[in-house]
């Protein structure tokens, strides 16, 4: 792999993430906006603050001034990392967003892990054994869990496991506020199960039907044909083959769906009261805590767009076609 | 295979013992089209074909005519949606699916046409190599030296990737993912590129140098040139039907030896023959056979041409699908 | 030749017997799409005052009289299921709706030269960068809550696969001969659009509104079940479901499971008309 090919690409992303954090930050400060929420008012609720601090408030938000003029302030502030104070831990939006996330994140990739291989093999299998019981079982299986509302696959769970069976907690005592480190590891681990299995249900049906008509489709390809031709067969021939032509776009696939994981993440912290970065942003959703609404959307673009990056990166750096392509360029 | 067969190539061609037959073949598609209707595509129709050892037998049809499927179907790689009827017969046997499953990438070896037949993602000593146990390996690769050798082709394009090759590497590899696997029939699907003179005699050498060592070869080809510079037999192929089946000595002189009336225009349109182009376009995928299929451009037409399509009728070892014919030689 | 061989019988020949592919997707179409309509009429008839509280059945279990159970004021969970169903369908009908005029919009002015293309490509990335249930959070609180905020934020999120068909179509028809002929004979653009383009995007539009459908659903559904948009007291799915998570630890399992499940039927319905509807209209997936 080329140094100086890979530093122009992260240059290159960096300079889009700027712009793309720019276009967003504008778009949902507007949104908030011209919402009939008042982020100071808010903010106040039925404290008495010194005139210095609703100084330093009004200051942040621009009160009394253009749109635009408000735009460029929060940008300014931005720039300086200065996301504003949440509303309801009172703490500095960067701060709960820290700690929110490292939880979060567990969550994500244990059940991107989990699902990318299971859906990956099963989706495999489907391809290798199509128009058999176990492919329309696998396809029967995705349509379904495709169809279904996570949030609902999540209840179920939480009705089976916890309800019923006593396994884990129901995780609704934890009061809303109480931070992930006041929790112990075997306790966190203990929770972390059911969000991340309600996950992995719905991100293996996705991965696992693209794997299979990506199989099929390279199966009825001529370099397939040609290879049955000269005698290869069965799993040998998915494997040398099918595999080879489908684990790229596969891996590529399963990055693209950062967003997706993001809100089903969203739906999952809310029904286990897992204390990851979506519980925050429903409950900042709910009580108007505009700050740390604002800050989680600009950390879900950031890990959106990395998601999305890390794609092309692998697409780019892999395929030995676009490898050689663009190394001509230079 | 003696030295002697090799050196003397017209004792191989005089009486060949068959290697494939293939007797009355058809292969036909469905389809859906917009809306959902179903549409059935009759692509081949009643072919016969026979290939000896040592003998090139060349089909000859225009472009996209459907005659690649006649390679697939020898090898048992066509598609889902097709129906294939008829009899084809190995060394006597029948050969069904199971067999050409047995037999394909061992006895029976397919030369595609394109780049597009090599998986692209891997390199191409792995392919030609193919898949083989670790304790054969080393052989294969000391028989893919040897064969590179006999190509002209460097050993370190055995690291390279399809999309790295030329065309003339490309046609070359491919003709090598054939011969590691020393094969006794071999069907080559369009395998002369381009149009230029020197690759072209190449392959043909190739294929003859195949054929000289026992192999039968079946060649898939709309050049007619092509097809009489190295075949023992041409089979002419027209709107999905064989409707010629003659020697390749017959396409010589004014072609008075030829018997059907497209196989004389076509032989007529090369330009050391005069270049006599000839009007019209052949009919595909004809429904309905309710007159012979070159009735609409035939010039000497008879009132039977007009409402039956005639069978292929053996006229002195050659074959030909028409009633003038017929008539001239009195049957 | 005939094509009744046996290798070529549908899997699902017993269920449609030797009926051929058009007529059972046709047929198909017509079915689910008269279930979902029943659903959606039936729904308004269904009076939220007269779904009758009862505290002496209350947390029954599904029974004859109650399907799906009663919930913990005795109300008729079926009923409120087939209301808030009636309920989604209006909502992911109105989202389906606004988001296809988006795309017809954009996918239009994509086209009237390169700096629209390009303006609506950053466009697309722009809004394939937040996850799609945040930007509907978002845009709900903008609109200060209610249907029109689930609405609009859904369309906002789900115009973009019908752009790019339309994109990708319009670019093609843009180039046959009868679109440059058009050009010579000096139509202006608007004309051209109206009179070549529109005719052969509109099946490409009423499928692309029709797939959008269950994904909209899905989204009113998630975001009511975290308690935005719609009031508590709306008999809406995502409502119902947030709900019965009180109710879960007592063992009230049908309160949560019948109204998902019913919505999951709805959802895989509405999938089953539009791959149906791609089918007759682009036919190589069935050719497969």
């Amino acid at each position: 792999m080329s140094r100086k090919k890979l530093i122009k690409f992260l240059g290159l992303k960096a300079g889009t993430l700027i712009v793309l954090l720019i276009a967003v930050s504008v778009i949902s400060f507007i949104l908030v906006e011209i919402s009939p929420i008042d982020p100071v008012r808010m903010y106040i609720g039925e404290m008495s603050l010194s005139q210095e601090k609703l100084d330093d408030l009004n200051e942040y938000w621009g009160v009394n001034q253009s749109l635009a003029l408000k735009v460029v302030n929060w940008l300014g502030n931005l720039a300086n990392g200065n996301l504003g104070t949440s509303l309801i831990y009172r703490i500095p939006v960067t701060e709960v967003i820290g700690e929110r996330f490292q939880a979060s994140f567990m969550l994500i990739f244990i059940s991107w892990l989990f699902s990318g291989i299971l859906g990956f093999f099963l989706g495999v299998l489907a391809g290798f054994k199509k128009g058999t019981w176990v492919d329309k079982g696998i396809k029967i299986y995705s349509y379904i869990v495709c169809s279904a509302p996570v949030f609902w696959i999540g209840l179920i769970l939480l009705m089976i496991f916890s309800v019923q069976l006593g396994w884990f907690p129901t995780g609704l005592a934890v009061p809303i506020g109480k931070l992930a480190g006041n929790v112990t590891l075997v306790e966190w681990l203990h929770r972390l199960v059911l969000p991340a299995l309600t996950l992995s249900i719905t991100g293996i049906a996705q991965i696992a039907l693209f794997t299979r008509s990506k199989l099929v489709e390279v199966s009825s390809s001529d370099y397939f044909l040609f290879a049955k031709a000269r005698g290869e067969k069965g799993w040998s021939l998915i494997k040398r083959h099918g595999i080879r032509n489908i684990i790229l776009p596969a891996i590529t696939l399963q990055f693209l769906s950062f967003s997706e994981l993001f809100g089903g993440t969203i739906l999952v912290e809310q029904i286990f009261s897992y204390p990851g970065i979506g519980q925050a942003a429903v409950t900042a959703g709910l009580q108007s805590d505009i700050p740390l609404l604002l800050g989680i959307v600009l950390i879900s673009t950031i890990f959106v767009f990395c998601g999305n990056s890390i794609a092309d990166l692998f697409y780019k750096f892999l395929d030995p076609r676009i490898k050689e392509s663009e190394a001509n360029e230079f | 295979m003696s030295e002697d067969k090799i050196n003397n190539r017209e004792n191989v061609t005089k009486s060949p013992k068959t290697l494939l037959n293939v007797s009355n073949i058809s292969i036909s598609f469905f389809q859906y089209s917009k809306g959902l209707k179903k549409i059935v595509l009759h692509v081949v129709k009643e072919l016969y074909l026979d290939v000896g050892e040592g003998e090139i037998v060349a089909v000859l049809g225009s472009s996209g005519s459907g005659k690649s499927l006649l390679a697939h179907a020898i090898l048992g790689i066509l598609p889902g949606n097709s129906l294939l009827e008829g009899e084809m017969k190995y060394n006597g046997k029948i050969l069904d699916q199971k067999l050409k499953e047995e037999l394909r990438g061992d006895e029976i070896a397919l030369i595609p046409q394109s780049v597009d037949f090599l998986d692209p993602l891997m390199k191409i000593g792995d392919q030609i190599i193919g898949d083989v146990t670790d304790d054969k390996k080393e052989g294969k690769k000391r028989e893919m030296t040897k064969i590179f050798k006999n190509y002209n082709l460097r050993e370190d394009i055995a690291d390279l990737y399809p999309f790295q090759l030329s065309g003339g590497m490309t046609r070359r590899v491919l003709f090598s993912t054939s011969m590691i696997i020393n094969p006794k029939l071999v069907v080559a699907d369009e395998p002369t590129p381009g149009l230029d003179e020197k690759p072209i005699e190449e392959t043909l050498n190739y294929l003859k140098t195949m054929a000289n060592e026992g192999r039968g070869i079946i060649l898939i080809t709309h050049d007619i040139q092509t097809a009489v510079k190295v075949a023992d037999k041409v089979v002419i192929f027209y709107s999905g039907y064989v409707i010629e089946v003659n020697r390749t000595e017959n396409f010589s002189g004014n072609g008075n030896k030829l018997l059907h009336p497209y196989t004389r225009a076509l032989y007529k349109a090369l330009p050391q023959n005069g270049f006599k182009l000839f009007e019209g376009s052949q009919p595909m995928n004809m429904d309905k056979e309710d007159k012979c299929i070159y009735y609409d451009r035939c010039r000497q037409s008879i009132e039977k041409c007009s409402h039956s399509n005639p069978d292929l009728v053996e006229i002195d070892g050659m074959k030909v699908r028409c009633y003038v014919v017929e008539k001239s030689y009195e049957i | 030749m005939s094509f009744d061989k046996e290798r070529f019988k549908s899997p699902y020949s017993f269920l449609f017997g030797n009926m051929n592919l058009r007529t059972k997707t046709l047929l198909i179409i017509s079915l689910v799409g008269f279930v979902l309509l029943a659903i959606a009429i039936n729904s308004f008839f269904i009076n939220v005052d007269n779904i009758t509280t009862n505290f002496a059945i209350k947390n029954s279990q599904p029974s004859l009289q109650h399907p799906f159970g009663t919930d913990w004021m005795g109300r008729d969970m079926f009923s409120r299921t087939i209301k808030g169903l009636g309920l989604s369908i209006v909502i992911g009908g109105l989202a389906s709706i606004l988001s296809a005029i988006i795309a017809v919009f954009l996918g239009l002015s994509s086209t009237l030269g390169r700096y629209f293309d390009h303006a609506v490509n950053s466009m697309t990335d722009l809004f394939l960068s937040i996850p799609h249930i945040l930007l509907i959070i978002l845009v709900s609180i903008s609109l200060g809550g209610g249907i029109s905020g689930i609405v609009v934020g859904i369309s906002l999120t789900h115009w973009i696969p019908l752009t790019r068909v339309l994109r990708a179509e319009i670019k093609q028809i843009n180039t046959s001969t009868y679109v440059k002929l058009s050009k010579n004979f000096g139509r202006t653009k608007l004309w051209i659009a109206k009179n070549h383009l529109l005719p052969l995007l509109i099946p490409q539009i009423v499928v692309g509104t029709i797939l959008v459908f269950p994904h909209a659903i899905m989204h009113e559904a998630s975001v009511t079940f975290l308690g935005f948009g719609l009031s508590p007291h709306e008999p809406a799915i995502g409502i119902i479901l947030a709900e019965s998570m009180k109710y879960l630890s007592n063992g009230s399992w049908w309160l949560a499971f019948f109204p998902g499940l019913s919505l999951l039927i709805i959802v895989l319905l509405f999938d089953l008309i539009g791959d149906n509807l791609q089918k007759l209209l682009d036919p190589t997936q069935a050719n497969e």
